[in-house]
């Protein structure tokens, strides 16, 4: 009886159903799509400057406006520290990893909905849409970093500056993969429930930006007072975070426990969020 | 010949109306019986889809047991009217949305071309959108630039290959897009209603090329189309959809004269009363039978419109005349006769009109009852209807064509 049902499947390339086993994470099929994921890639760099008159500039221009806004407000009128590193030094190297972080973050939790139109005529594996957009994305990324080193260079330069690069440097590679991987994980469970329930892009929309507040973007862990220290632990961003500062300008505050505690996280959501996906991605067209 | 297509039980379940705290609290309760083991209460409702009666229940299913299978190399025309469940099915098979019930077992790789451009992006120019379209559809980067020369030169879009595909004008764009899926050697094509878009020459084209690929090639299509005459000409089997279900399965010739037959509603081609005083008319003048026969035609079909009317008038004789308005209104010819009747009795009247006149579309009959000397007796106007339909054609031509008429008419070459 079971080899029969066995040859009868054999048969067949593809069975389509109401549904498929929920620990099939159909990591193959994205990787027999991966041309797609270059072409989506070249598509979404192409296409977002297109008819804009500064192009690419606006990569530079967005994030110097909100270090100059942040160094006035949080540094010289709130006097919040920065642990002695220079403020703008401080706040670029944060809102550009943030930055990063809620571009990919805000980009997977709509899949769905901004790709309904295409998603509703063709089927290729869903997952190649966020997971290109994680990867242009990157490109903004480097874009941005490369300013910031500017800057970095142009401060360590003045008299008297303590920064300096140290062996944690080496995380740095890790830590943008995390980044990725953990917007892209949380990313696409919020996903799986915006197409019916779209009340869920409203929270999505303030809770980036209140999270941004609970995690050491504008402010050192080491200045937050001991009785809040907690909320810290529970972010698996911010040890992130601080291990960027402390490769790239020697000050942070970080553990290893931070660090694999985020780890973890990161591939908790990616599983979870990939199994919902599934689900969703099968009769998400019939809700949109 | 093996089968590549596999439809086993296949039903559809659509929730309608909005999505609101009741969809949640349905959501928590079919996931409680699944919890428990149970059958999702949800699908034990449902209606058939019949969208001019209104339902009770807010799910309804699109397809409901649906069964057939495909051969390799057919031609499979889908046919139906709107709502039947057509455009499900093909969702159903690219796997845009998955069945609520059942399985469709498939062998070998299926492209899908539901709507024209799809993934094209505005911004990107002619080639680019080509491996966008080409690597969405599966196919590989080098498969595509292999490929490149030739799909480039079946839509005849040389010219513009550098230009962003916003700039196109729609036949371009559909000539792009089925060049591109036509290329892709998938061991099944799905084609929706392409060819309601574009020149005749490049319908031309098209039908060309789904004739090449599945007989010289082997390949299996999948058509839906409302075009009649395309689907006459092109398919070698069909299915003819009703609310969801197959309701006939057979060769394309015979599913689409099913098809043609199926009452369309609006069309009343024939009354009849028992009773004088339930009959159109006066009391001096009675319409108690008018029919279109046959109420649905091809245009290679003669048909007859036949008249009972009851003389309740002093005279003997009774003009019994008729216009024909087409869907635009328009008269197309008017025609009367001088009936012999004497007082209180009935009289059929019948006129033929021939085949290879009428265009195809929908037709009215204004009837007017008359003395001898034209002193007018009673009009009724839209009395009955009936339809003509298109037919396969011998050439590849299958747009609408023109005129309030389509007489046959004799050619010859003098010189």
């Amino acid at each position: 009886m079971s080899t029969a049902a066995q040859t009868d499947a054999e048969q067949w390339d593809l069975i389509i159903g109401p549904k498929d086993k929920w620990y099939d994470l159909r990591l193959a099929e994205l990787w027999d799509y991966r041309d797609l994921i270059t072409i989506f890639v070249r598509r979404d760099l192409v296409a977002t400057y297109k008819q804009t008159v500064l192009g690419p500039l606006w990569f530079f221009l967005s994030p110097m406006f909100t270090v100059i806004m942040f160094t006035f407000v949080f540094s010289r009128i709130a006097g919040i520290s920065t642990d002695g590193i220079p403020a703008p030094v401080f706040y670029l190297g944060g809102t550009t990893l943030w930055n990063y972080f809620s571009a990919c973050f805000g980009g997977a939790s709509n899949t769905f909905v901004s790709n309904a139109n295409l998603f509703g005529k063709v089927y290729f594996p869903r997952l190649a849409a966020p997971v290109a957009m994680i990867i242009s994305n990157l490109f903004k990324f480097g874009v941005q970093m490369l300013m910031f080193l500017v800057f970095l260079f142009y401060y360590r330069m003045q008299e008297g500056s303590t920064l300096h690069f140290t062996p944690y440097l080496a995380f740095f590679p890790l830590i943008v993969l995390l980044m990725g991987g953990m917007a892209l994980g949380v990313g696409i469970i919020i996903s799986s429930f915006t197409t019916k329930y779209r009340d869920l892009t409203y929270f999505i929309s303030f809770g980036v930006q209140l999270l941004m507040y609970a995690t050491p973007v504008i402010y050192p862990t080491s200045a937050i007072p001991d009785d809040y220290k907690w909320f810290v632990h529970f972010n698996p961003i911010a040890p992130l975070v601080e291990m960027f500062r402390l490769g790239f300008t020697g000050t942070g505050t970080v553990t290893m426990d931070g660090m694999l505690y985020s780890a973890g996280f990161t591939l908790g959501a990616l599983l979870l969020g990939t199994i919902l996906f599934h689900r969703t991605e099968k009769t998400f067209m019939d809700t949109v | 010949m093996s089968t590549v297509i596999k439809v086993e039980n296949v039903s559809k379940q659509y929730r309608l109306g909005l999505v609101g705290s009741g969809t949640m609290r349905d959501d928590l309760e079919g996931w409680w019986h699944r919890v428990r083991g149970k059958d999702d209460p949800t699908l034990k409702l449902g209606e058939t889809n019949d969208r001019s009666t209104a339902g009770d229940s807010n799910y309804v299913w699109a397809l409901r047991d649906i069964n057939y299978e495909v051969q390799q190399g057919e031609v499979l025309g889908i046919i139906g009217k709107n709502g039947a469940g057509k455009s499900t099915l093909l969702k159903l098979l690219s796997r845009v949305t998955a069945p609520t019930i059942g399985n469709i077992k498939v062998k070998g790789r299926i492209a899908s071309l539901l709507e024209v451009g799809t993934g094209f992006h505005p911004e990107l120019t002619g080639k680019e959108n080509i491996f966008l379209n080409g690597a969405i559809m599966g196919m590989k980067k080098h498969e595509i630039a292999r490929k490149l020369d030739e799909i480039v030169d079946f839509a005849g879009v040389e010219r513009y290959l550098e230009t962003p595909v916003k700039r196109y004008s729609s036949g371009m764009y559909v000539r792009l897009a089925f060049a591109v899926a036509a290329h892709l050697e998938p061991e099944i094509l799905i084609v929706d209603e392409v060819l309601a878009v574009g020149d005749a020459e490049f319908q031309k084209r098209c039908l060309g090329k789904m004739g090449d690929i599945s007989r010289n090639e082997g390949r299996t299509i999948l058509f839906v189309s409302h075009n009649m005459a395309a689907v006459g000409l092109l398919c070698t089997r069909g299915i003819l959809m009703v609310n969801g279900k197959v309701a006939h399965e057979g060769s394309a010739d015979d599913v689409v004269g099913r098809y043609l037959s199926l009452n369309d509603g609006k069309v009343l081609s024939r009354i009849a009363f028992n009773n004088a005083l339930d009959a159109p008319g006066n009391d001096r003048v009675r319409v108690m039978m008018a029919e279109a026969h046959p109420g649905r035609v091809t245009v290679e079909e003669p048909m007859a419109l036949r008249f009972n009317i009851r003389n309740q008038t002093g005279e003997g004789r009774i003009r019994v005349i008729y216009d024909l308005l087409n869907a635009q209104d328009i008269i197309v010819f008017g025609s009367g006769t001088m009936a012999d009747v004497r007082h209180g009795k009935d009289v059929t009247v019948c006129c033929k009109i021939p085949a290879q006149f009428l265009n195809d579309g929908q037709y009215s009959v204004n009837l007017y009852l008359a003395t001898e000397e034209m002193q007018p007796l009673y009009v009724h106007e839209r009395l009955i209807s009936f339809i003509v339909d298109d037919v396969k054609r011998e050439h590849a031509y299958m747009g609408k064509i023109n005129g309030v008429v389509r007489p046959k008419l004799e050619w010859k070459t003098e010189s």
